[in-house]
Parts: C-alpha cells; sequence; structure tokens
C-alpha cells in the first residue's frame, strides 16, 4: 500500500444541518479486497469516533494494524478475499478528510473553531457521495460500531435502500445523557489545557497534548467493563514491588490508562474530538423524523442484525434492543444478537470469536440472498 | 422435520407473514420460506439456537417470549406459531392474549398430558411420565403448566378465544379433533395443534 491518503474531491454541494453549504472538500477513504463484475460483493464501514479510514492492513500514517483488523482483512470474518470493503474517514476527522485541522483557503490558516458544528448525517451525507464515485448503486452490506453504528442507522434512514443488509453494533439511535456526560469530559479536558487556545493551537504547530490525553483515558474507562478491567489489571502493581508514595503510575491500570493517553495525542487531533463528539451528542434519529423512529425506518427493506454486548455499559443492552423495537414497529426485517463477554463496548474491537462467527454467518448468509437477488 | 412441523406448514396459506415464537434452530422457517414462501420471523432465547438461524440467513430475535412479545406491533402478522412452549411460561394466558393481539391467527401446540402413556405411568407406577414428548425429570423440567387438549379446549372457551381448528397428533397419524370425539382423541393424541383466531 502506497504511503498516499485516497481522497475524492466531493464535488456535489452538500447542505449541513447548520444550514451551511459546502463543496469541493476532500473525503479521505481506503478500500480492501476487489469489486467483483457483479457489483455485490461491497461491504462499506463506518467508524468510529477515534477510527479513521484504515480498517486493515497496516495504518500508513501510524504503521499500526488498521482498527478492525480482527474482523477485516483476508480470511477473517469480513473476507477482503471475497468481500469490497470501503471506508472513509469521516469529516470533521483529522485522517484527510475535511476537518478543524484542514486549511481554510480562504483565510490560508487551520479552520480550528470557525469550521462548522457537524452532524452525523452531515458525515453519511458525505460518504455516500463515495459510493457514487465508486459506482454501487446498492451494498451488500454496512456495518459499524459504537458511532460507526449510529452513522449505519442515520445511513438507512436518510438512504432507505441502499444497502441490502446492515449490521449495526453496539449503538442507538440517540446519545443518552451518561454519553453525553462522558463526552463533555473528554472536551472540558480538551479545553482546560491551556494550550488549547480557543482551537487555535494548530497556528504554532502544537497540539494540547495533556488535555488530549485525558479526554482519551475516559474513553478508555468506558470501553472496559468493570469486571474486564478488574480481570486485566487488578491492583497489580506497575514493574514495582512496593508503593512508591509519590504519584507516579503505581498502578497497571494507570500505567495502562496513561499509555493509550499519550499514544493517542501523536496521531489525533484535538479539535477533531470536539466536533466528533458534539456529533455524537447531537444524534437523535426520533428527534430528526417528526414521527419518531417509526417514521425514521419506514419502508425498509434491508435486513438488520443488531448486536449488542452484555458487558457493555455505554451502549447498553437494552439501548440496542430499542433500536430492534423501533425496527420491528417499522415493520423491517431484523436480527438480534447478544454476545455474552466480559469485555465491554471494546468487544467489537478485540478477538471475541462469537461475535466475529456471528458476522460472517450473516454477511456469507446475506451475500447467498443478495446474489439471488440480483438474478 | 418434525410431523408436528408437517401439519403446522399445512395449516398455513402461501406468501404470508410468519412469527415463530420459541423458533429453535430455525427449521420450521426455512421450511415454510422454501416451500411456501412466507415471510417468516423467529424469537428464541438460547443463543446457540438463535445464532443458528442468522448462519441460516433467518430473521430472529434473541430474547424472551414471557416478558418481550410487546416489541411487536398489533396484528403485524398473519399468523404466530407457539410450537410446544406455553406450558413452560411463568404467566401462559398473559403470552397468549399477546400471540392473539400480534397474529391474526396463532396457531399453538400443547404436548398432551392427557395421552394414555402419561396417564398408565402415573396410574401404574405412580411415578412423574417421562417421554418423548416429556422427556424431563419432574425436578428439571421447564414445564410449569402442563395440560391435557381437554384442558386447554375448556380454557379456550372459558376466555371466549375462538377454536377455528384443533389436530390431534401421534406417531401414527393426525386427526381432527372436535368436541364429539375429545374424549377419545385427548386419550390417544401425543400433541394437540390449535389454530386460533
Amino acid at each position: 500500500m502506497s504511503n498516499e491518503i485516497k481522497k475524492l474531491k466531493v464535488s456535489k454541494s452538500l447542505l449541513l444541518d447548520c444550514k451551511e453549504t459546502i463543496k469541493d472538500f476532500p473525503l479521505a477513504y481506503e478500500t480492501y479486497g476487489n469489486l467483483n463484475e457483479n457489483k455485490d460483493n461491497a461491504i462499506l464501514v463506518f467508524h468510529a469516533l477515534t477510527g479513521d479510514q484504515y480498517v486493515s492492513g497496516t495504518n500508513p500514517i501510524t504503521k499500526k494494524d488498521g482498527w478492525w483488523v480482527s474482523a477485516v482483512g483476508p480470511g477473517k470474518a469480513i473476507d477482503t478475499d471475497k468481500y469490497f470493503v470501503i471506508c472513509a474517514n469521516v469529516i470533521g476527522g483529522c485522517m484527510g478528510s475535511w476537518g478543524p485541522k484542514e486549511i481554510n483557503e480562504k483565510t490560508n490558516e487551520p479552520y480550528g473553531l470557525t469550521f462548522p458544528v457537524i452532524t452525523i448525517k452531515d458525515m453519511v451525507k458525505a460518504q455516500e457521495t463515495l459510493l457514487d464515485h465508486l459506482g454501487i448503486k446498492k451494498l451488500l452490506c454496512a456495518t459499524g460500531g459504537s458511532m460507526g453504528g449510529m452513522q449505519l442507522l442515520q445511513f438507512c434512514a436518510t438512504f432507505p435502500n441502499r444497502t441490502f443488509s446492515a449490521i449495526p453494533i453496539a449503538c442507538s439511535t440517540s446519545h443518552s445523557a451518561q454519553n453525553i456526560a462522558l463526552n463533555e469530559l473528554a472536551r472540558q479536558a480538551i479545553m482546560a489545557d491551556p494550550i488549547w487556545d480557543k482551537g487555535k493551537y494548530l497556528k504554532k504547530n502544537i497540539q494540547p497534548k495533556n488535555g488530549l490525553a485525558v479526554a482519551r483515558m475516559v474513553g478508555h474507562i468506558s470501553y472496559l467493563s468493570e469486571k474486564g478491567m478488574q480481570e486485566k489489571f487488578g491492583r497489580k502493581l506497575q514493574e514495582k514491588a512496593d508503593y512508591e508514595f509519590s504519584f507516579d503510575a503505581d498502578f497497571q491500570v494507570e500505567s495502562y490508562l496513561r499509555h493509550q493517553g499519550f499514544a493517542f495525542v501523536e496521531r489525533f487531533d484535538a479539535n477533531s474530538i470536539l466536533y466528533i463528539t458534539r456529533a455524537m451528542d447531537y444524534f437523535d434519529l426520533s428527534r430528526q423524523f417528526k414521527g419518531g423512529l417509526i417514521e425514521a425506518f419506514k419502508n425498509q427493506k434491508t435486513k438488520f442484525l443488531i448486536i449488542s454486548f452484555s458487558s457493555d455499559w455505554l451502549y447498553t443492552t437494552k439501548e440496542n434492543k430499542d433500536t430492534v423495537i423501533a425496527l420491528n414497529s417499522a415493520g423491517a426485517d431484523v436480527s438480534f444478537a447478544e454476545i455474552k463477554t466480559d469485555k465491554g463496548h471494546d468487544s467489537f474491537l478485540v478477538n471475541e470469536p462469537e461475535f466475529l462467527k456471528t458476522l460472517k454467518g450473516f454477511i456469507d448468509s446475506m451475500h447467498i440472498k443478495f446474489k439471488n437477488e440480483k438474478k | 422435520m418434525k410431523k408436528e412441523f408437517r401439519v403446522i406448514a399445512d395449516l398455513l396459506p402461501k406468501n404470508i407473514r410468519v412469527l415463530d415464537v420459541g423458533c429453535g434452530d430455525g427449521s420450521l422457517m426455512s421450511h415454510l420460506i422454501d416451500e411456501k414462501n412466507i415471510e417468516a420471523r423467529g424469537l428464541e432465547i438460547i443463543e446457540e439456537n438463535v445464532k443458528k438461524c442468522i448462519y441460516k440467513g433467518l430473521s430472529v430475535i434473541e430474547g424472551n417470549a414471557e416478558t418481550e412479545l410487546h416489541q411487536f406491533p398489533t396484528k403485524s402478522f398473519d399468523f404466530v406459531i407457539l410450537s410446544q412452549t406455553l406450558q413452560a411460561f411463568y404467566n401462559p394466558e398473559k403470552v397468549l392474549k399477546d400471540l392473539l393481539r400480534i397474529g391474526k391467527s396463532v396457531i399453538i401446540s400443547i404436548p398432551n398430558f392427557g395421552y394414555w402413556k402419561v396417564r398408565t405411568s402415573l396410574l401404574f407406577f405412580g411415578k412423574m411420565p417421562v417421554t418423548k414428548t416429556l422427556p424431563n425429570s419432574w425436578y428439571d423440567t421447564p414445564n410449569l403448566h402442563m395440560c391435557t387438549i381437554k384442558d386447554f379446549f375448556d380454557f379456550c372457551i372459558e376466555k371466549k378465544i375462538n377454536i377455528s381448528k384443533v389436530i390431534g397428533v401421534n406417531e401414527e397419524s393426525t386427526s381432527e379433533i372436535k368436541k364429539s370425539n375429545l374424549e377419545i382423541k385427548n386419550l390417544f393424541s401425543k400433541v394437540g395443534i390449535f389454530l386460533l383466531k
């Protein structure tokens, strides 16, 4: 893979929810595998808050594994020998798509806080243009976990039947008070860092690293379960025999959080966290559609599989089931499975065999059905 | 496929919407889709079975019929099927009411506690019966509310539930049960299948 980020310059003008119209903006994306002649093997992946377009293989920018290598790749649950996998960086992000760290051509400076407040719907509308660009009328499947799942629900509501099947994972149709609160904690951590300077730090070519690292730590706590965290770290000390009676990282869990926090600042832009978490907080499908969720999901022919994780306290099984109920009420074709695991919200990103088997079983069976429909 | 499922399938018209409550591994749903072009959905509590359905491309929701039938809108299915599980609910009457709300018609099958082998087991051996249709011992059976075909017949009349058809099934034959032959069929049918409206 070359180190160059693939970018589509979106020429179609896009009316954002904040009423601003944009056009000629960059949308960075990556694809894996090959689109077959019948075009019946395309799968669109929506990434989560801190993800990017590099789903599988090696991320050419960070030189680390793609964020979903556990599920996507040759011979994996989403088999790139068989399927054509597409993923785009969300607008508002910082891996090449139009976001707050990009240069505003009018001022010749990074947007910073002059970037418009975007929504999940805006992200999805931008990504739909990529399907047109790639010549895909109907996807075999679209999937995503967490914010990726929210984008997927929005995608299905805004562009009905653009995908034959959909797998929203560990997500909801609106952000809960708890989730908004955690996002606010992350934002406040960033904004409390003096380097942040009302988002103007990029002009000085620096990052509010301390604030951004704390924001990431908040996230990491919420991605694990209480039990999972206890089993992984317990009260184990970090490479020492006794307490040091200081504020260094004595405990392994502290060391883990610090490591996660400070590794993150190398690859992410602080303003992007503000914008993307805001988009998540504003997400509320039933508010968007005047008739509520039934209106949002009416006339769906897409076959849905909702997956939740038993120990996920960020997007609980109950919230996922509420989506199932809404789809059922709208008469949509929906399946639901709860994966029993201690790995918390992170379950969809790690090697969780029961989850991966379910994912593969569903996609493979949908492929057979989709091929029959296309005949 | 189980004989009971064949009888149920024969009761269904083509091209309709069916909800199979307690759909197991989806074998009845697969049959209905293939043979009758039926749009089938399932509700199933056992995780392993849910996955088997998903691998087959069947639409299934993991959940407990006792507490989660409220998610299905009123009259959203032409038929709702409940195969040999009514007796396992804490509150079978409530579940039945929900099924009648969701489906325009309901098919319920019950393992018949009035079957002669069950009766003789209790009469001659003085022990709770263990048979093919009732394979568990008294201490580990999921069945909380066992009943006979006659019991369920009377129950429907008492609750003013409209019975369209009743079929008795045993190894050798299937036969229609009417009020006139109820006593004898209650003795010789292993399973009773009720079509309710």
